[in-house]
Parts: C-alpha cells; sequence; structure tokens
C-alpha cells in the first residue's frame, strides 16, 4: 500500500496530466469533482489522516493542506485557461459574413421642396423670422387689391389666375400672407410666408402649382442695404459663404424701390456656364422695400412704419441647388427620384 | 422691344460706347438686354466685285465664267456662275473662298464642269435681304449694287449690314420705354449726354378743307382722341431708311403711309391709324362702346360679334375699326387713296387688352395700347407723322384737327426732403448727384433747403411717392452703391416656429423614419378620379369646390381628399417596375363647407403598396406616428366604399374619429392600376395636433415592482382584440399594460370560439402588490369579460 506521501506525489502527477488534457468547463467541473469534491480524492486523503501515527499526522496534514492550496490553484488557472478557449472557439464560431445585408429597415425622405423650406427657415427663423401660412383659396383683395395691383392687371385675367368664383382664387403669390400678417400682427415684426402657389400654366418650365417663400419686415427706418444683408446672408447659408448677391432695378406693384436679386451662379461661381447662360449670375428672387400704399392698406402708418419684402420659389431654389433641370421631377413622385433627397 | 442701335444713335450719340458697355448700363438702370441680333451678322467675307470679262462655258449651255476685280483679295478672280442678269463693268457681291452666307451657308473654292470657280456671286437672297433693304435685292439673280464701289470694300458696309439690334425687356412701370425714343431718354440721362429733340414741324397746306367730325361717346375708355387730315396723300414706297428701320423692329414695309403709322409706333411707342376718307362715310369718326352683338368684319375678312365691353370707332354708318386692335375690312389704305385722317390715341390699356383677349385678335398695336400710352406722347406722335408726311413729300396737310380729352394735366410735384429718399436706400447719395439725375430725367425740381419737390415729366405716369424718387436716384447712382447691412435699425424679434408648425414638421419626420417619400401632388385633380372612391352624394368628399376656369377636365376641383393623388402616385410607381413604396402628403382637402369661403384642412395621408404590406404594417406605421406624440389611437372597424370591406378601420383619438386606414378594394386597385395590395391612411392633422401635449411633466418611476400576468381567454370569433384590451382596463385601474401575444383556434375549443393570450401588466400604487390583491384584480377583469363579452378564462 502506498504512503501517504506517495499518494500525494501520484495525484499530483494524474492531476497535473488531467488538467493538461481537460478541454471543456463540462470536463473541468467533473475533474475538479474527481480531486476536490466530497468523495474526490484529495478530500478522500484527509479521511486517511486518521490512520496514520499521532506523531505524523502533523506534517501529514500540513502536506495534504498544501496539495489541497496546490490543487485549487491549478484548477484555478486551468478554469481561466479553458474559459478563455470557450470563449475564443464561440467567437469563431459566430462568426458573420460582414458583407451579407442588413435587416430591412426602410427609410422615406422628405421632397427637396420640403428640405428647402426647411432650410430656408432656419436661416430666416435665426434673424427672428416667425413663420406664416394663411389660405390657399384667398378673395381678391387680399391677392391683388391690397397688394396695390391695378384693376386692369393682366394678373387678374382669367388667363392667369386659377378662379373659384367672381371673388375667390387660388392665390397666385404668398404676398397675400404679408397682408393678412399686417392686418392682425403688432408691428415689429419679421415673417416668412411659405406655400403652394397657383397659376394658369402648364408646359415644359411651368406647373400650374408651385412653391414660394416670401418674406416681409415691418420695422422703422428699413432701407434697400438691410435687404441687401438679409438676402446675402440667405444666399450665403443657401449656396455657399462665397456666393455673391446683385441688385439690379426691377418693377413689382407692392414694393418700391423694387429689385431683381441675383445670386452668383452656383455650378460655376460666376465664371459663367450653360446654367447661368454665360453670365456668371442667377436670378433667384425678387423684393424691394414695401409700398407705402400697402402699408396704408393695412392700416399701418407709413410715416411711421416701413417695410421690406421679398419673395422666391422654393421649387426653383430646390432646382438650383440639386441641380434638377426639370421642375414635373418634382412633382413626380418616383421613389427613384425622392429616395435622391434623404437628408 | 427691339431697339436698333443705328436708330438709338440718331438721338443720342452712342458711336462710341463699347455694346458690352451699353448692354451694361441699360441693364443696371433697369432695361434687361435679352438678346443682342446682329443683323448680317452671319454673313462673313463677302466682298464688292467688278466684273472685268465675260465668257459662255465651253461645256455647258447656262454657266458663264466671270473674271473680277475684287480689291486687296485679287485682281482677277474667276468665278463660274448660272446668273444671266449680269454684265461686264457691273458691281456685284462676291462670296469669297471660306465666306458665309445668310442661314450660315459656307462658300469654297469648287470645280464646275472642269473649270475652277475661286467663289460665288450672290444674290440678294443669299445676303438674307430683299427690295425692302436693298432696292434691287428680289431681283432673280445676282444683286447689282447701284452705284461703283471701291472693289474689294466687306459689302455689309456698302448695305449698311452691319447692324445691331437689342432686344429689350421693359418692365410694366415704364410703357413710355416702350420704344427707341423713350430709351434714348434714358441712355441720354445715363451717360449724360444730349438727347436729339424729336423733328415734330409740319406745315398745314391745305387751308380750307372739307370739315371731318369727330366725337367720343365713351371718354372712360378712349381718354385722348386726336384726329389730323391730309390731303393729296402719295401712296408709293417708303424710303430706305424708314423700309430698313421698320425691318429690323420686325414691321414689313407696306406703303408709304401705313409705314409712317408703324414707323412712330416703334419710334414713340404710339400706335397710330391712317383712316381712307373715301371709307370713312361724311368723314365723321364716333368712337364709342359697341353696341351688344354688334358685328364688324375686319381686314383679313373675318367676321366678330362684339359685346358692350368692345370699343368701336364708326363711321356715319358703321364700324369700321375695332379700337387699338384691328382695322376694318375697308380700312386699308390703297394706291388709290386720296386723303386721309391720321388717328393718334390713347385707349384705355385694360379694355384694349380684354377685347384683344377676347376676340383673340393682336397686333403691334393692341399690345402697346395694353402696355399703356400716355396722353402727352399722343400729341407727339401725331405731330411727328405730319412732320414726316411733310419732310417726304407724301401730302398736304389739312388744318382741321380734333383733340378730344386733350393734353393731360400735369403731375403732381412730390414733395419730400432729401434725407426721406436717402433713408430708403440707407447710403447717402449727395445732394448734387440726386439733383442731377432726377434733372437728367426730366423731373422739374423745387429745392429749398433739404426739402425738394419734384415733378415728374409729362409721359411719365408711374411717379407718385418719394420712393419712386429713390428708386429713380439708385438706378441711375447704381445699384453696387448698397452695401449689405443686416437691420441695424431694427428691433430685435424671436422667430422661428410655432408649436403646430413644428407638430407639422415632426410628422414629416416620423413618417420619413416609418420609410415613407413625401410626395407633392397638385391641389386639384378631374371629378373622374374622384369618382373612381364612390363615394355616396352625401359624404364629405362631394363636397367639392370647382374651379371656373381650369387648365382641363383633369384639374378641374380642388382636392376634396388627397387619397386619389396618392393612389396616382402608387399607380405611376408600380407601372414603372417599382416592386413597393411608401408614400404621404401633408396637404390641404378643400370643401365648400356652411360659409361664404371653403373650409382648408390639413390632411395627412400615407399610402403603401407591395407584395410586403400588409393591415398591419401599416397599421405600425400609424402606431409609430401616434407614439412618437405620445397619443393613443384607438382603431375600429368600419366601411369605406373605396376600401376592403374586411380591412378598414376608424382612427379615434379621445373618442373623436380623425381618421381611417385600410386596404384598397380590389375594385380600386384595378381602376387605378396599381396591381398590387395597397393600403391608405388618412388622418385630420388639426385635432392630431391639438391633442399633442405642449408640457410634459416628469412622473416618478413606480416605487414597487410592475407585476405581469398571462392569461389566456376563450371568446366568441367576433370579440375583437380591441374590445377585450379596452374591458380589461376598464375593470382594474392597475391595469397599465395589455398586450395581445397568442390567438389560437382549433381543438378543445367550443364551435365559432378562439382562445387569446394577453399578457397584462399591473403597476402597484404606494404598496407592492401581493398574491391577493393580484387575484382580487383577476377576479374583477374575469367578471368584467364574462358580464359583457361571456368570455371565460381558458383551463
Amino acid at each position: 500500500m502506498l504512503s501517504v506521501e506517495e499518494k500525494i506525489l501520484e495525484i499530483r502527477s494524474k492531476m497535473t496530466a488531467d488538467l493538461e488534457s481537460v478541454s471543456s468547463s463540462e470536463g473541468l467541473t467533473r475533474l475538479w469533482g474527481e480531486y476536490l469534491g466530497k468523495s474526490g480524492c484529495v478530500t478522500m486523503l484527509s479521511r486517511e489522516l486518521g490512520k496514520a501515527a499521532p506523531a505524523d499526522r502533523p506534517a501529514l496534514g500540513k502536506a495534504i493542506n498544501a496539495l489541497r492550496g496546490w490543487a485549487e490553484e491549478q484548477f484555478k488557472a486551468a478554469e481561466s485557461a479553458v474559459k478563455q478557449r470557450e470563449l475564443e472557439e464561440r467567437y469563431l464560431r459566430e462568426a458573420v459574413d460582414v458583407t451579407m445585408p442588413g435587416e430591412d429597415l426602410p427609410v422615406g425622405g422628405l421632397n427637396p421642396v420640403t428640405i428647402v423650406r426647411r432650410q430656408l427657415i432656419d436661416v430666416f427663423g435665426g434673424l427672428g423670422f416667425k413663420v406664416y401660412e394663411g389660405p390657399e383659396i384667398e378673395d381678391d383683395y387680399h391677392n391683388f387689391t391690397a397688394l396695390n395691383t391695378p384693376m386692369e392687371h393682366p394678373a387678374r385675367d382669367k388667363q392667369d389666375t386659377f378662379y373659384i368664383n367672381d371673388d375667390l382664387l387660388l392665390r397666385t403669390h404668398t404676398s397675400p400672407g404679408q397682408i393678412r400678417v399686417m392686418e392682425s400682427w403688432e408691428p415689429p415684426f419679421k415673417v416668412l410666408v411659405p406655400g403652394r402657389v397657383f397659376r394658369c400654366d402648364d408646359d415644359a418650365t411651368h406647373t400650374p402649382m408651385f412653391h414660394q417663400m416670401e418674406g416681409l419686415v415691418i420695422d422703422k427706418n428699413l432701407s434697400l442695404c438691410d435687404l441687401h444683408g438679409l438676402l446675402d446672408t440667405m444666399a450665403k447659408a443657401m449656396f455657399t459663404p462665397d456666393t455673391k448677391t446683385r441688385f439690379r432695378p426691377s418693377y413689382f406693384p407692392f414694393t418700391e424701390p423694387s429689385v431683381e436679386v441675383d445670386v452668383s451662379c452656383c455650378e460655376c461661381g460666376g465664371k459663367g456656364c450653360s446654367l447661368c447662360k454665360g453670365t456668371g449670375w442667377i436670378e433667384i428672387l425678387g423684393g424691394g422695400v414695401v409700398n407705402r400704399k400697402v402699408i396704408e392698406n393695412c392700416g399701418l402708418n407709413p410715416d411711421e412704419w416701413s417695410g421690406l419684402a421679398f419673395g422666391f420659389g422654393l421649387d426653383r431654389i430646390s432646382m438650383l441647388k440639386y441641380g434638377v433641370n426639370n421642375i414635373h421631377i418634382l412633382f413626380d413622385g418616383d421613389t427613384r427620384i425622392l429616395s435622391q433627397f434623404k437628408k | 422691344m427691339l431697339l436698333p442701335i443705328s436708330w438709338l444713335n440718331e438721338y443720342v450719340n452712342v458711336s462710341d460706347i463699347p455694346t458690352e458697355v451699353l448692354q451694361k448700363s441699360l441693364f443696371s438702370c433697369g432695361f434687361e438686354v435679352e438678346e443682342v441680333v446682329n443683323f448680317g451678322g452671319e454673313i462673313s467675307r463677302c466682298v464688292v466685285g467688278k466684273i472685268l470679262t465675260l465668257v459662255p462655258h465651253e461645256n455647258s449651255d447656262h454657266l458663264q465664267i466671270v473674271t473680277l476685280d475684287v480689291g486687296e483679295y485679287s485682281s482677277e478672280l474667276q468665278i463660274v456662275t448660272g446668273a444671266h442678269n449680269i454684265s461686264v463693268g457691273d458691281y456685284v457681291p462676291v462670296a469669297l473662298d471660306g465666306s458665309t452666307l445668310a442661314g450660315g451657308i459656307k462658300i469654297k473654292n469648287g470645280m464646275l464642269r472642269g473649270v475652277p470657280s475661286y467663289g460665288m456671286l450672290c444674290s440678294g437672297q443669299e445676303l438674307g435681304i430683299d427690295d425692302d433693304w436693298y432696292e434691287g435685292a428680289s431681283v432673280n439673280g445676282i444683286l447689282i449694287l447701284h452705284d461703283p464701289v471701291a472693289p474689294g470694300t466687306d459689302i455689309k458696309d456698302v448695305l449698311d449690314m452691319n447692324q445691331e439690334i437689342y432686344d429689350v425687356t421693359i418692365t410694366a412701370n415704364r410703357p413710355d420705354c416702350q420704344s427707341v425714343y423713350g430709351l434714348a431718354r434714358e441712355v441720354a440721362a445715363y451717360f449724360k449726354r444730349e438727347l436729339k429733340p424729336l423733328a415734330l414741324d409740319y406745315t398745314v397746306s391745305v387751308e380750307r378743307d372739307e370739315t371731318i367730325h369727330v366725337s367720343v361717346e365713351d371718354a372712360d375708355l378712349c381718354p385722348r382722341y386726336i384726329a389730323h387730315d391730309v390731303k393729296d396723300v402719295v401712296v408709293c414706297k417708303s424710303p430706305e431708311l424708314i423700309r430698313r428701320r421698320l425691318k429690323m423692329c420686325g414691321h414689313n414695309a407696306i406703303n408709304s403711309i401705313v409705314d409712317i403709322t408703324n414707323y412712330i409706333l416703334v419710334e414713340l411707342g404710339q400706335p397710330m391709324h391712317a383712316f381712307d376718307c373715301d371709307h370713312v362715310t361724311d368723314n365723321t369718326i364716333i368712337v364709342r362702346r359697341a353696341k351688344a352683338g354688334e358685328t364688324i368684319q375686319t381686314l383679313d375678312e373675318k367676321v366678330f360679334e362684339l359685346t358692350t365691353d368692345n370699343l368701336l370707332i364708326c363711321d356715319a354708318k358703321e364700324p369700321v375699326c375695332i379700337a387699338g386692335v384691328m382695322g376694318g375690312l375697308n380700312s386699308g389704305i390703297r394706291e388709290t387713296t386720296k386723303d386721309i385722317i391720321f388717328e393718334a390715341a390713347k385707349f384705355a390699356r385694360d379694355s384694349v387688352r380684354k377685347t384683344s383677349r377676347a376676340l383673340g385678335q393682336s397686333s403691334a398695336s393692341s399690345a402697346k395700347f395694353s402696355k399703356g400710352v400716355d396722353a402727352y406722347t399722343t400729341e407727339l406722335a401725331m405731330n411727328r407723322a405730319l412732320h414726316l408726311i411733310c419732310e417726304y413729300g407724301y401730302g398736304k396737310v389739312g388744318c382741321t384737327r380734333f383733340d378730344i380729352g386733350g393734353a393731360p394735366t400735369a403731375n403732381t410735384p412730390v414733395t419730400t426732403t432729401y434725407t426721406d429718399i436717402n433713408r430708403v436706400l440707407g447710403i447717402q447719395v449727395p445732394v448734387e448727384e440726386i439733383n442731377g439725375i432726377l434733372s437728367r430725367l426730366n423731373f422739374e425740381l423745387i429745392v429749398d433747403g433739404d426739402k425738394i419737390s419734384a415733378t415728374a415729366p409729362a409721359y411719365r405716369e408711374d411717379v407718385e411717392s418719394y420712393p419712386d424718387l429713390s428708386e429713380e436716384v439708385i438706378r441711375m447712382y447704381g445699384y453696387d452703391h448698397i452695401t449689405p447691412k443686416l437691420m441695424e435699425n431694427a428691433h430685435v424679434t424671436s422667430g422661428g416656429y410655432t408649436f403646430e408648425q413644428k407638430i407639422f414638421n415632426k410628422v414629416q419626420d416620423t413618417l420619413a423614419e416609418a420609410g415613407c417619400f413625401e410626395t407633392i401632388s397638385y391641389a386639384f385633380y378631374s371629378r373622374a378620379e374622384l369618382d373612381l372612391l364612390r363615394m355616396p352624394a352625401g359624404a364629405l368628399e362631394n363636397d367639392i369646390v370647382s374651379i371656373m376656369n381650369p387648365l382641363s377636365d383633369n384639374y378641374a376641383i380642388m382636392r376634396t381628399t388627397l387619397v386619389p393623388t396618392l393612389c396616382q402616385v402608387m399607380a405611376r410607381n408600380a407601372k414603372r417596375g417599382n416592386e413597393c413604396g411608401r408614400f404621404f402628403e401633408i396637404a390641404r382637402r378643400f370643401t365648400k363647407g356652411q360659409g361664404d369661403r371653403p373650409v382648408e384642412e390639413m390632411m395627412v395621408c400615407v399610402g403603401a403598396y407591395g407584395e410586403n404590406e400588409t393591415f398591419f404594417t401599416v397599421k405600425g406605421i400609424t402606431e409609430k406616428l401616434a407614439d412618437a406624440f405620445k397619443l393613443n389611437f384607438e382603431y375600429r372597424k368600419a366601411t369605406k366604399p373605396f376600401l376592403h370591406p374586411g380591412m378598414t378601420a376608424e382612427i379615434l383619438l379621445n373618442g373623436r374619429v380623425i381618421g381611417y386606414m385600410g386596404k384598397l378594394s380590389y375594385e380600386v386597385t384595378a381602376d387605378f392600376e396599381i396591381g398590387k395590395s395597397a393600403f391608405i391612411c388618412d388622418l385630420e392633422f388639426a385635432p392630431f395636433a391639438a391633442a399633442v401635449e405642449s408640457h410634459v411633466k416628469y412622473k416618478a418611476i413606480p416605487k414597487f415592482p410592475e407585476v405581469d400576468r398571462d392569461y389566456a381567454f376563450v371568446a366568441r370569433e367576433e370579440i375583437t382584440n380591441g374590445e377585450i384590451v379596452r374591458a380589461v382596463k376598464a375593470a382594474c385601474p392597475a391595469v397599465s399594460k395589455v398586450k395581445i401575444f397568442d390567438v389560437y383556434r382549433g381543438k378543445n375549443l367550443p364551435e365559432g370560439h378562439k382562445s387569446v393570450a394577453y399578457k397584462v401588466t399591473f403597476t402597484p400604487g404606494d404598496k407592492a402588490l401581493d398574491q391577493e390583491q393580484l387575484d382580487a384584480y383577476t377576479s374583477k377583469i374575469l367578471k368584467r369579460l364574462e358580464r359583457m363579452y361571456g368570455i371565460t378564462i381558458r383551463s
């Protein structure tokens, strides 16, 4: 029969071999039972201590405890190694082809007209402009008369304007919004009026419905320089920071002086290209100092209050910004078109 | 309008100003040059040749061999020609090797039947001109120059074909610039140059003439009417200068008298008419409104029926002209015409424009009248016409003049200050500059310190107050003086969206995140499209707002629902092979309503089609929308004529129906030609936006854990999930969530029943939930389900 010392030696060598060959957590648990469990060989060895001579007991006890301590450490190390190996195997097993397609979570998008509308509202909102939306079916007074459009003006013709009855019509511009705001808001204020407008035109470059945005500032001592500053800020924000703006004389019944505003061509930067027809400039909006009559029509005193107004086509700006060469594309609704404008 | 620079030069000398500078200057003072037409510009390397010899071609019975002196290009140039109207010693246009003729035709050296030909002799047509430009240019053959010219001279110099014509855009407020002289005034003011006065003098050479009678019955449509008679007129070909100028401005030369009226039209912007006295009964002219149903036959032999909106020029017997629009059948000037009456009038622009549009007849005159003619120029025009008659000896000016309406009263002075003028501009234009500019624009000024009183010239009808003066100053001073400033004097105001506008944006964003693309469709469509929805007569969708003057039946009514346009978008996509698609539009529907004005309501409309779409994928979108705003939508089974009867739900918010959703019926899907399963959801935006809480208050999370209990109920088939959920929630206030997770049909269940499994979440109040409490809740729930729907718990 082997002595306790011999058994210790044997356990050490057997356990070392066993731990070297163990490959799984389950195997390790089983081995732990075999060595350190209730009926494991190390535990059994402690029981043999009683059979030993009393004089030998302290030394043997110490040796068995040392064995247990050693075994526990060995198991700890082995466990960590097995876990590490198992983790590595799991990672390998779970590896995917990362080039396989992702789960289909469709994302739609906004119409380019909406995107541009929001960008412009952001620019002017930061300058203190509120947003107002008026009715799309307007009356003659707000659409024409209050805006100083003479009775005989061609715009009033049935050939140009859609009428609902003799008085009501589909607004031909967002300018009636100016009137409605001036009638009901207390100056000073700054307001944007975006919206759909309608004119009797349907050909390659016109749609009977399109979008405008109107801007109006009512305050004291406003001048053309202020209008230039506003529009310059807008053009730089919408196109590029080095975009230039240019005024030239024009005529609208509701502003005096009236200007047409050009921006340096967003395509060629002003050198001249097919987009700007070689001029280096692109016409984007009209505006001016609000006609004193219009201010008076809205119940304000034109000697006290002055106004700046400007208006542009949202469709036109989106077309310029995105290089859309046909306005009908904006109203088509083909997903292959719309998916190009995701924000 | 077309502006020949050579004509402009007659009134203001701009010959030393480069064309680019002239164009830019016109542009900067408000007259954009849209296009520069170079009359004769395409003709190059075409020179004068003198014919030296002329011999028949040996191998041809019609060709001739010509030798020419073409000056510096050759002293003996050989050309083969088919023309026979030439002789030795003639001076003719020669297109040299490499030249270009009218229409872009290129000429190169060549061989004709074995004989080399170094160019071509030209006809008038090949140079793009006819007899109106150069007498003899219309001849069938080679153009033969009237007088000897040094061989080798550019033919364009000889024929005055180096002409630049500007096509200038004139804004609606400046009808006074719709003429050569009007623009000359502006150019003279801009360049600070002298404006040559118009020659207006004439000599009356018929002292005692048969009286003519003129009366204006409707002065509102005819503020000024001037008539003057000319006797013994010479109806012949006009002089070259007049013919050429008319041609450059798009008018054909007709005869000496008609050409004068057209010449004045272009030069002064005043339309004129010449009546043949033989066709004006009793030499009487009456300007009056047409009687209802009255007819007139015009020069082009069309008969028009008129209304009282149309103004007529009549003689003692009948109408002879539609005022400002078109002459009557017998109103023309013929070779036999002896005496004429010239008419220069101001007709109301509105009346002429409406008449012209209503009759579908327009002319250069009606176009000018529609833009506006001023009563001051009316008189200039008449005097100018009489001057031309005298200058060219085309008749004897009579002594009778009718001027009805008379000269307009002077413009009211604008009284203001230099401070006000500059305040509008935002810069300080020096007083001397302001005075100089306004004086050059023919304003009369009275200055007193800062005060200024400015009277606009008689031909301007657009100057009303000081901002008009500011505009006059800055367009001449230069808009480049305006420097950007950001409202230094203005108040600070708060900007941005209202709460509702923010919700609008978030609805757009949420739908986009749910896979929908935003479409924009026209606000009008056809009655036929709406009718595809099969809505009954009394339905809101049939409370239609119609357009009086639609472009076509396709755009005849305003949308009462966005559904048809969204169906069209889906159909368009499907037809083009796009397999599926989700779309939305947020726009207004228009209904007639009860009030004075139609009702405009913002609608949120979603459409989805494709093999993978189901009622529940689309309901997922509406649920996402509700969730984004912390709202609870309830769904109730419903019907709509255009939706699947088994897949239609009304959507309720706080107990009120705010919309519906469902699958398009098979009939409607086929009618719109979508070809795939398609779904629609339509919601009112306003109640939706109103229900969103603007202010969120934090609620502490429950102190005690929530408890889930699973139940399996046995219910009759027709009991809906919604009914069970509502009943469970109503039975016990501690229930915070009820979610169905299984439906079972089959064995072990009574006939016509289903088993439905729910997870019910209980949220405790101020103490933890114990078993006893939960049992009590369960019993309450079961009792209510049993009582309301006969539902039992599945054992």
